[in-house]
């Protein structure tokens, strides 16, 4: 029985969100939310759209049927642009382009 | 100390009105035996019921003859759709309907048909261009309108849609289950639905006005209530026609107090709360409807710390319905749909129940943020 205050019964440390490092090309950046349950796809898409700078474009993967409506939702509210949704097989892919109001 | 409870939930189901639980608690001494019997306990129910039945008539205007009652408001619409297009199915069986209506009551038009769904602007009212439009293609048995949605509270071009719709021949079902007892319905329409539960009647009723001359077909076994077969409770229906004469009574005054007090809502949540994407035009509206949706917040989670502060509110977010679809309406025009609050305010509603609800709101919602992690997002 090893006494380890901070590990057992607190919990974890805020886990690192999930930001792919941004890069120069123009490869959208992916967030897979796949599973997630909204509000949480679109807290994972503002979170990686944090990091990444205006005109950057960032593409999320979804199976929540909300997110149809919550990522240009949250997009028209941030200022950037919903450039489009399509469906592959189970889950949405819905690619938005990060206007002037990125890095908030 | 208990907490006052304030409900701000009323869409649908309303607290009862006074009056109508006094008719209610009345008729279930007068008119609790089966009006089809031909004793005079039967036929004081009987005469309690054809009285219910005139006085909505009236209230809606409609002839009497012309109204039946239903057992929900649900049965009233799914009925009208089915028997219509069972009517007219030799012209054809599609149904035209706006956006900003869910599926399930269309399910009932069988055979075969095609629900058109006409878009809404992003104030949730139908492009009346292009409802006209599909109304007027071949093979439409039925076009559907709500008169305004009870959900944010826009109201309809209900006047031209039944003016393309009686051009076209085809005949128009206005759901009105959010609007009487709030505002006037007009009379631009061939089936009308109502909702008893929405103006402070009882629940477990609906309303179905039919005008004559629109073509129907039962599609139930033959009964003597031959739209609802089975009938109604009696009690209900009187408890219903008195809850509507009380609120057409106070009908401008009601809506004067609430358009004001929604006034304000509109004004202050969002000045108070960050993030918050308020849904519906600022007028052509429902005196009494709000809905916002508040940024990164659960709505499931966003009811249940209101309901702790005190406060009955509704929700279309996906989260709070059983199948994880977010509300019809608010995707259709392009409003956030998780973290959602809807408001429907009862009669009565005081400026001090609104004071509370925008003085606890902002803390409500920074406090959800924060365990999400998301207040710099």
């Amino acid at each position: 029985m090893t006494d380890s205050p901070g590990r057992l019964g607190t919990p974890p440390p805020d886990r690192q969100d999930d930001v792919p490092s941004p890069c120069a090309s123009t490869e959208p950046v992916v967030v897979d939310a796949r599973g997630l349950l909204c509000p949480a796809p679109v807290i994972a898409l503002a979170k990686a759209a944090r990091a990444l700078p205006a005109g950057s474009r960032v593409t999320v993967l979804a199976t929540d049927p909300a997110a149809r409506a919550d990522v240009p939702a949250w997009a028209r509210m941030r200022g950037h642009q919903a450039l489009e949704t399509t469906e592959d097989g189970e889950h949405l892919v819905l690619t938005v382009l990060l206007g002037p109001g990125a890095a908030r | 100390m208990t907490l006052e409870r304030v409900v701000l939930d009323g869409g649908g189901r309303a607290p009862l009105l006074p009056a109508a639980r006094e008719a209610f608690l009345a008729a279930l001494d007068e008119g609790w035996a089966d009006p089809r019997r031909l004793h005079s306990e039967g036929r004081r129910a009987r005469a309690l019921l054809d009285g219910a039945r005139e006085a909505l008539a009236a209230a809606i205007g409609a002839r009497t003859e012309e109204v039946d009652l239903a057992p929900s408001h649900t049965a009233a619409l799914h009925t009208a759709v089915s028997t219509v297009a069972l009517g007219r199915r030799r012209v054809g069986p599609d149904v035209v309907v706006s956006a900003a209506w869910s599926t399930a009551d269309f399910a009932a038009a069988r055979g075969g048909g095609t629900r058109v769904t006409v878009p809404v602007s992003r104030t949730g009212r139908v492009d009346d261009e292009a409802f006209a439009a599909a109304l007027a293609r071949p093979g439409v048995a039925l076009a559907a309108l709500q008169h305004a949605n009870g959900e944010v509270g826009t109201l309809q071009p209900v006047a031209a849609a039944h003016a393309a719709a009686r051009a076209a021949g085809v005949p128009l079902l206005v759901d009105a289950g959010a609007s009487l007892g709030h505002v006037p319905v007009g009379d631009a329409w061939d089936l009308l639905a109502a909702d008893p539960g929405d103006w402070g009647g009882p629940s477990g009723l609906g309303v179905l006005a039919v005008r004559a001359g629109v073509r129907r077909s039962p599609d139930r076994p033959a009964d003597e209530d031959r739209w609802f077969p089975g009938g109604v409770s009696v009690p209900a229906a009187l408890a219903a026609a008195v809850a509507l004469e009380a609120a057409l009574a106070d009908l401008a005054e009601a809506d004067a107090h609430r358009r004001r007090l929604v006034a304000r809502l509109r004004e202050t949540v969002p000045a108070r709360v960050p993030d918050v994407d308020v849904a519906g035009p600022d007028d052509a509206r429902l005196p009494h409807v709000l809905t916002f949706s508040c940024l990164f917040v659960d709505g499931e989670a966003v009811v249940t710390a209101l309901d702790a502060a005190g406060f009955a509110v509704g929700s279309g977010s996906a989260c709070t319905s059983s199948t994880l679809e977010p509300s019809h309406v608010l995707a259709a025009m392009g409003v956030l749909t998780h973290g959602n609050v809807r408001l429907a305010l009862p009669r009565g509603t005081r400026d001090a129940d609104v004071d509370r609800f925008v003085d606890t709101l902002p803390g409500v919602v920074r406090q959800l943020r924060a365990r999400l992690g998301v207040t710099d997002l």
